[in-house]
């Protein structure tokens, strides 16, 4: 990790960065791919054999599985190791995350319980609350559970109606109010609770399940996901020592909102996982089902399908790493004592608060893509429970609702990179100034690229970054602070630049590819990128267009749109044979090929 | 009581549809994942268990490329102690030339017990325990289901045909070739993996343990690979389930079965 530029959070949007500035899976460790094993050995071993059994919410065996998780260290690669955990970098959290996917509902369980019902105690815990909860946590003795949400609090957490008032000998503070959809609450024994303090400061509590005063309601009858537990959590009174208040009174946003950040690309690192296991099952089945007299995989729309769902999770594959990379150079700069201060944490982690939104968004949209075409391969079978699409096709779903809706994250994409931009921690003004100048003299006729293999590629993922930068730009100007008002802009803007980040990701972890290992050895990776990009620039194109559309009128918008269209400008390439060789390159292994 | 295991990493074979390769001499492996042996795996377990219980230390031992450092680090995170890879270089192996390279590579270290797996599941020859044996001038046990050492002996269970289970004692130090089924291999934990990253792996390259040009000669070579010709003779019964349960009654009662 030496060596890699730490860039700030939303920078990739304004500087290009360097094959070697992102991590990548090639890059893994030897011990990264034990771990990946250890992780696929357990799933394999464990999990799936119990698969149906665990999806009717089996109560002992799930927590005897989460013992187990613990024992192999499954579940304390983020917790410090004087805390009974194993310390352990951001990729080994990303690996196991990735590696558990195939777990279903279990994956939810250990999901909830290393993330969002943990890390709040790791990274803001005191030394006593640490001592005294992480090695439980860590080891599987005790489940973890996070309580944000509430009927009336949903994508609006901080109107949390649950409060807390402290008890006349200020020896507890006394909770009311109750909390919705909760994960794991059926098994968890520790949950983090945000209740506002006097009906007014939003703090976050570690609550016991036996303190006096607590209970779970009935489970929710859900579409998917059907081995994890959703209850409500009612707090009566509910005893809780003045020593559980986690972090500092009326500071709860700051963890609540930093977790979610974690919990955004956690999810986007579980989807791949997900999406992989679509690829490969739908190639298992597409091989071997024959109709026509021939495999099914042999006709071209199955191809475009499994080439597709491939290219797609090769791109979220290369965009998680890369977060988890970043996240580790960013968190290797906190010393000892930082790492103890859960203000400098939080401070680390909110860096990259945007790519955490994009990776959640563009993982779960993949996954939902890639669900849906694994279904579809397998016919009227993928429709049945007899086989595991159906379930996929239903868990996936969650994915967009949870962890801030997909809406709440697309809205903070362009939000998060504004405020930035405000506080004066990213150029994006000035960088969006300077595009409007640079657009009078620029003509893509006039552009040499260098015979490389993948320099048109280059060109237009940098053309792409001047786009985002010239609309919002343009948009931020007319609505100034009025334009998180504007959603439709907003949403576009976040799509333009989930899809730049997306390009880009497999575009620099395969020009790192090439540049290690030669053109040959990258080449279905090559044809990847090409693909990708080929399909997405139009996109990103009209979505520009649509904004400029909007925002602008008259003369303004003719010279704006001519200028997007002068940016853009892209003749396409045959993808149809790209796809094919990638698609033949995925039946032949029968598996997810990158 | 110190152990030295040999363990190979081999192509995962089951479910895939095996292609021979353009030499006609190999299959087509570069789409193949590789794994520890199993046999190998039940032989690391065993030495594991014996480290815990009766002390000493655990060796893993393997001849082959870089590629197959896989294993041994995977041995080192199950508990052995130390790894050696002996890296064969150019060198056209057999399980013949295996033997030799091992025997004279642990000759020179101390050990009570020599384990290995009863075969490897990529070519099935099952000849390296006992060749290693006679090389090392050990007393042999092969298909070895449970091991129980008292002193310089050791009582041993050996499977045998038909489901017969021979018990008997052993000399130490002995080789065993251990059946899978003796225990059940633990998983790897990350622990393990982050204790395996500080421990010794050394290598040694295969001109340098002592042997002459002559003793690094195998004795087999393979001339052909071949799929089975597909044979005439089989019948494919078709129709509903009722009438090919019919059929297949009648053909089992045709050939003599009672049914
Ligand atoms: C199975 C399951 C498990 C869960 N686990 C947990 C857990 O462990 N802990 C926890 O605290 N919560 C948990 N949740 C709650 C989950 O985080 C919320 O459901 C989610 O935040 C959405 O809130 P809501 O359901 O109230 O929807 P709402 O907020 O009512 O949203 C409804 C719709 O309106 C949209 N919307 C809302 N506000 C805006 C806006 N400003 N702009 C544009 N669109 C908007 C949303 O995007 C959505 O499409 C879980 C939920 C489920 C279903
Ligand atoms: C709930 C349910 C109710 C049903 N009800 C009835 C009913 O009442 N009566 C009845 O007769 N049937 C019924 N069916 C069967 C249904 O019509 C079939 O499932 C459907 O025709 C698809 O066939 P299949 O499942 O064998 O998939 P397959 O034919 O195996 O198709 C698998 C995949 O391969 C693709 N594929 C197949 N051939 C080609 C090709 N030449 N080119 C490109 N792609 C190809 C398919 O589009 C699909 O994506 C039902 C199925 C379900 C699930």
């Amino acid at each position: 990790m030496a060596d890699r530029k730490i860039f700030s959070g939303g920078e990739f949007l304004i500087t290009d960065a360097a094959p070697d500035d992102v991590f990548t899976p090639e890059d893994f460790t030897d011990e990264h791919k034990m771990i990946y094993e250890t992780a696929r050995d357990f799933v394999t071993k464990e999990v799936e054999p119990n698969i149906d059994k665990l999806e009717e919410k089996d109560h002992d065996l799930t927590l005897d599985i989460l013992a187990k998780a613990g024992e192999l260290g499954l579940l304390g690669t983020d917790v410090p190791e004087e805390y009974g955990g194993l310390g352990l970098d951001k990729v080994s959290t990303t690996v196991v995350t990735e590696a558990i996917a195939p777990a279903g509902s279990f994956a939810v369980v250990h999901g909830a319980h290393t993330g969002i019902g943990s890390l709040p105690i790791v990274y803001f815990g005191t030394e006593e609350q640490k001592k005294k909860y992480l090695p439980k946590l860590a080891s599987g003795e005790w489940c973890g559970a996070y309580c944000l949400t509430e009927s009336g609090a949903g994508s609006d957490a901080l109107n949390a109606k649950t409060k807390a008032v402290l008890s006349d000998d200020g020896k507890y503070y006394i909770l009311n109010g109750e909390k919705m959809f909760i994960t794991n609450a059926g098994w968890a024994s520790s949950f983090i609770v945000y209740a506002k303090v006097d009906g007014e400061k939003f703090t976050g509590f570690i609550v016991e399940k036996d303190f006096p005063g607590v209970s779970t309601g009935a489970e929710e009858k859900k579409m998917g996901v059907h081995g994890s537990s959703t209850r409500p959590v009612i707090l009566e009174d509910a005893k809780v020592p003045v020593e559980n208040v986690l972090f500092e009174i009326g500071k709860g946003h700051k963890i609540a909102f930093n977790i979610l950040n974690i919990g955004r690309w956690k999810l986007g690192a579980g989807a791949v996982g997900g999406c992989k296991i679509c690829v490969t099952n739908s190639v298992k089945y597409a091989n071997g089902r024959t109709q026509f007299k021939v495999p099914i995989s042999s006709f071209g729309m199955i191809k475009t399908k499994l080439a597709d769902m491939a290219i797609r999770t090769y791109m979220s594959d290369s965009m998680m790493y890369r977060l988890a990379g970043m996240f580790d150079d960013k968190l290797g700069t906190l010393d000892d004592e930082d790492k103890k201060s859960g203000a400098e944490n939080a401070k680390a982690i909110e860096e990259y608060a945007a790519e955490c939104s994009i990776t959640k968004v563009y993982g779960s949209e993949i996954l939902d893509y890639c669900v849906d075409e694994y279904v579809q391969i397998l016919g009227g079978y993928g429709f049945c429970s007899e086989y595991p699409a159906e379930r996929y096709y239903r868990d996936s779903r969650i994915n967009k609702i949870w962890e801030g809706t997909n809406e709440i994250n697309r809205m903070l994409v362009p939000g998060t990179m504004m405020r930035r931009a405000m506080q004066g921690r990213l150029n994006l003004f000035p960088a969006a100034k300077a595009i409007a100048g640079e657009l009078m003299s620029y003509s893509p006729l006039s552009v040499q690229l260098p015979d490389t293999p993948l320099a048109l590629q280059e060109h237009i993922v940098k053309m792409s970054k001047k786009i985002a930068l010239m609309v919002a730009g343009v948009s931020a100007q007319k609505f100034q602070q009025d334009l998180a008002k504007e959603q439709e802009v907003m949403a576009k803007i976040a799509d333009i630049v989930i899809e730049i980040f997306a390009m880009e990701s497999g575009l620099l972890r395969t020009l790192k590819m090439i540049s290690k290992e030669g053109e040959e050895k990258a080449k279905y990776q090559i044809a990847a990128v090409k693909v990708y990009v080929d399909e997405n620039i139009p996109k990103i194109e009209t979505w520009a267009k649509q904004i400029l559309a909007y925002v602008e009128e008259g003369d303004m918008l003719r010279t704006q749109l001519a200028g997007v269209k002068k940016l853009a400008r892209y003749q396409p390439i045959d993808t149809v044979s790209l796809k094919r060789a990638v698609a033949d390159r995925v039946i032949e292994l029968e598996s997810y090929p990158f | 009581m110190d152990i030295i295991i040999c363990v190979k990493r081999i192509p995962m074979t089951q479910e895939v549809d095996l292609e021979i390769d353009d030499s006609g001499k190999d299959i087509k492996k570069d789409a193949l994942a590789y794994v520890v042996n199993d046999w190998d795996n039940y032989a690391i377990e065993e030495s594991v268990i014996l480290k815990e219980k009766l002390g000493g230390t655990v060796t893993v031992i393997t001849v082959g490329d870089e590629d197959d450092e896989d294993v041994l680090r995977r041995a080192l995170a199950m508990g052995a102690d130390k790894a050696i890879r002996i890296e064969p270089g150019e060198l056209e192996l057999d399980g013949f030339l295996i033997s030799n390279i091992l025997a004279q590579v642990i000759k020179g270290l101390e050990y009570d017990l020599v384990l290995t797996g009863v075969q490897a599941d990529d070519d099935n020859f099952g000849m390296v325990g006992i060749m290693l044996a006679e090389k090392l001038g050990l007393a042999h046990s092969a298909v070895v289901t449970g091991f129980e050492a008292e002193g310089s002996e050791a009582t041993i269970n050996v499977e045998l045909e038909g489901g017969l289970d021979e018990v008997s004692k052993i000399k130490l130090p002995a080789l065993l070739s251990i059946q899978t089924g003796i225990n059940e291999p633990r998983y790897v934990s990350i622990m393990g993996i982050r204790k395996a990253g500080k421990k010794e792996l050394n290598v040694v390259k295969v001109e340098d343990i002592g042997l002459s040009d002559e003793e690094l000669v195998r004795q087999t070579i393979i001339e052909e690979y071949f799929l089975p010709p597909e044979t005439e003779g089989a019948e494919m019964i078709e129709g509903d389930p009722s009438n090919v349960a019919e059929a297949i009654l009648r053909i089992l009662k045709e050939k003599g079965v009672s049914v």
